[in-house]
């Protein structure tokens, strides 16, 4: 086999089931939820890799692995189809005397240490599958190396008032970490962990052998990991980050996100040249709009055909709005049918699904009311109506 | 049943001289985001074949940057897959001539390495002129069925709705669908069977004529090879009954674009089950309809930023329409950028248009007012 030194291996925890974005994530796993219109979420930290320039990414799967694995494929649509590297699926295996599932975040990896020996890198880029952001890891890695650090984790400047919600860094003035407290009552930093860690690949495997051999560990990073090399005294620095960056693990967020998009200067930007998020391409039509149709501030994406009128809305690929139709302030994954006269407000609709004839889904959004959820594959009876804040998963 | 394919990339080059200045006929962008050798290449795709030859003569560059490496046709293959076939000077004496006839016999001649190790039974010949979904595997089971040399695929069409700038081929073929006549013509009116510029041809027949044409040092595919055998050889006519378009002058190709606005020509070229039409795909956002955008009756590629109002039009990727400004009638190619308060009626741009802040510019359909690549107003 030709090989070649891979200075910095990725690996991509995508095994979480994401049990708070509940009907959505009932047959996939959180990373191959869609997202923006065309993409899906592990769009996001596949494409900053390889514009960082790590060609080499283990993609951790474990829960509904299916249309993951399908959308990954020989990794083409993100140039990880390589001789030597590329994308690679890791799924839980069996070994010589014992087959488990991956029990933690840090187990994921340390199942998988034969994988980054292979490449002989000299640092290890731990990433999750659930945050939409742009960044460059190579800038990480520069500082990494320039401090000297055996590990460096990623922080955004959050609000005071939401630090509680997060993995709190307390550094000193060069950036060094002195203490790490996940969810804490008392913030006593704005310093959150991004869930993105660079390590030095000797140490990191030292530290997941030693907490293997741990029965009452959790085997997590935040949880393990982090806390036992801080108490060992470990160079470890937090990499400040700035730009957009969003945790979309509940309903809200997601569609917070998703709103992002849209306005006169989206916050989050997709177009241009410079750093292109890829995709798997669905080859589908351009979109056609229709005589009587109306847009204003969506993105629509290919394959769609909209005759009614939208909104406020990201509309994913081959989606099909009908005359009279109304769909405002909504997320549309892709692949749906809204027949006519439907009236679909301030909701999240899944692939596949069908808003009958006259029906009406969710309330306007300045009624106040909550998101109204529509899981993949469903059908809404023509003049049927589903609650704002309903959450249909059957 | 094995086939492979073979495609000629500027045979008809010069129906449409203001687009192909600067790239070859099969390179020539249509419907929003394709060119139009897509509509080939899915065609021998979906169909089963994957080893193509690509015969080109000159100005590929923009084809070879489309094609790559064949990658999105899944055509980068160890075994077959896409071969690009640049002219091969020893297998003519060294003059080319623009005329299509000629063309092609000195084009098949240079590709004659690449037929003879091709250990397919069947070729399908097929220029970039033509944009359709047809399943060609049916072709080629009739072809082998009829026991045939050479299976031309032909469409009834009106000639008064095609703008011809060149002449065509039109076949005349008996009840059984045995080909009695083939002449070029350029008919203004009336029903004719078109002759649509695909052929199935079995290898071994092909290699023969190949043989023949160059001991007897013939010029034309037509009138040397194919005009005299009729009678004698097993030449069949396969009548096509799926949508199509015909791209035979600029006129011809605005009125094949605006058609792309009727549901018949969408669901026709892209309805069909398992057979997408593919192209290279360059990862551009959604198109983004901001405040204010009014858009009716249009067809639209990702990536356009579309604030003013588009009306019966094709937009392809990364086009940008400002505020304030209205477009009719019209087709915009990729990055067309269109600033505020423009107006645009029956007009064509080519890729990379600059149309400044409150400009004006109307042609009419059967003039559409057409802007160069790169050009700037």
């Amino acid at each position: 086999m030709i090989f070649r030194k891979k200075e910095c291996v990725a690996m991509l925890l995508a095994g979480g089931q994401g049990s708070r974005l509940y009907a959505l994530t009932k047959k996939v796993a959180k990373p191959a939820v869609r997202f923006g219109g065309k993409y899906r979420i592990i769009d996001f930290p596949l494409s900053n890799c390889v514009n960082s320039g790590i060609d080499t990414v283990g993609v951790l799967t474990q829960y509904q692995p299916l249309v993951l694995n399908e959308y990954i494929g020989n990794g083409l649509p993100w140039d990880l189809d390589r001789a030597f590297g590329g994308v690679k699926i890791l799924p839980p295996y069996q070994g010589q005397k014992s087959a488990d599932w991956y029990k933690g975040t840090a187990n994921a990896i340390y199942q998988n240490l034969a994988f980054i020996d292979r490449y002989d890198a000299d640092y290890v880029l731990i990433l999750s599958g659930d945050h939409i952001y742009k960044m460059d890891y190579a800038k990480m890695l520069d500082f990494h190396k320039a401090q000297g650090a055996d590990c460096t984790i990623a922080v955004i400047d959050v609000p005071i008032e939401e630090a509680s919600r997060f993995g709190i860094m307390s550094t000193n003035p060069d950036g060094s970490i002195y203490k790490f407290t996940e969810k804490p009552k008392n913030p006593d930093s704005t310093n959150a962990s991004m869930g993105i860690y660079i390590f030095n690949r000797k140490k990191l495997a030292d530290y997941l052998i030693a907490d293997e051999a741990d029965p009452n560990s959790s085997n997590d990073f935040g949880k393990n990991i982090i806390p036992a090399m801080l108490a060992a005294g470990e160079k470890m620095y937090a990499y400040p980050f700035e730009g957009y960056w969003k945790d979309v693990g509940t309903i809200s967020s997601l569609w917070e996100a998703n709103m992002d998009l849209l306005g006169d200067k989206p916050i989050l930007d997709l177009s241009g040249d410079d750093w292109r998020i890829f995709a798997r391409h669905s080859a589908s039509a351009p979109q056609f709009v229709g005589c009587c149709a109306s847009i204003e501030n969506s993105y629509i994406t290919e394959g769609c055909e909209i005759y009614g009128t939208v909104k406020n809305s990201v509309v994913g690929p081959g989606v099909k709005i009908m005359a009279g139709a109304v769909v405002e302030d909504c997320v549309l994954m892709g692949d749906c049918t809204i027949e006519a006269d439907a009236n679909v407000q301030y909701a999240i609709i899944d692939s596949d699904v069908t808003i009958g004839a006259g029906a009406t889904v969710g309330a306007p959004r300045a009624t106040g009311a909550e998101i109204a959820v529509v899981g993949e594959n469903i059908t809404i009876a023509a003049g049927a109506t589903v609650e704002p804040g309903a959450m249909l998963s059957e | 049943m094995t086939a492979a394919g073979l495609i000629f990339a500027n045979i008809h080059d010069q129906s449409i001289p203001e687009l192909t200045r600067v790239r070859s006929m099969a390179s020539v962008p249509f419907g929003c985001r394709y060119r139009l050798i897509d509509f080939t290449l899915s065609n021998l795709v979906n169909s089963g074949i994957n080893r193509i030859g690509l015969i080109t003569h000159h100005n590929y560059q923009s084809l070879l940057d489309h094609i790559g490496t064949g990658k999105d046709w899944d055509l980068a293959r160890r075994s077959g897959g896409i071969k690009l076939i640049p002219p091969n000077v020893t297998a003519f004496d060294g003059t080319t001539t623009s005329k299509a006839v000629a063309h092609r016999l000195e084009a098949l001649l240079g590709a004659r390495d690449f037929i003879a190790h091709c250990t397919e039974d069947y070729f399908v010949l097929s220029d970039c002129d033509i944009i359709c979904n047809i399943d060609l595997s049916e072709v080629i089971e009739s072809h082998a069925a009829a026991g045939a040399d050479i299976t031309f695929v032909t469409k009834k069409v009106d000639a008064a709705g095609m703008h011809l700038a060149e002449q065509v081929s039109v076949v005349t073929a008996d009840e059984n669908g045995v080909v009695t006549d083939f002449v070029l013509a350029k008919p203004q009116e009336g029903i004719i069977n078109l002759y649509t510029n695909i052929m199935i041809v079995s290898r071994a027949y092909l290699l023969t004529v190949l043989a023949n044409a160059a001991a007897h040092g013939h010029r034309s595919f037509f009138a040397d090879v194919i005009v005299p055998s009729l009678g004698t050889a097993n030449y069949r006519a396969y009548e096509y009954d799926g949508w199509y378009a015909y791209v035979g002058s600029l006129e011809g190709y605005f009125a094949s674009s605006m058609d792309m606005l009727t549901q018949e020509a969408r669901e026709g070229l892209f309805a069909a089950k398992n057979r997408p039409v593919l192209t290279k795909v360059r990862n551009s956002a959604p198109t983004k309809y901001k405040e204010g955008a009014s858009v009716k009756n249009s067809f639209i590629a990702d990536g356009c930023v579309i604030e003013g109002t588009v009306e019966n039009s094709i937009l392809f990727r990364g086009v940008k329409v400002g505020r304030g400004t209205v477009v009719k009638n019209s087709i915009l190619m990729q990055d067309t950028f269109t600033g505020d308060d423009v107006s645009l009626n029956c007009v064509i741009t080519d890729k990379n248009v600059t149309i400044r802040d409150g400009r004006n510019l109307s042609g009419h359909e059967t003039m559409p007012f057409f802007v160069g690549k790169g050009g700037s107003v």
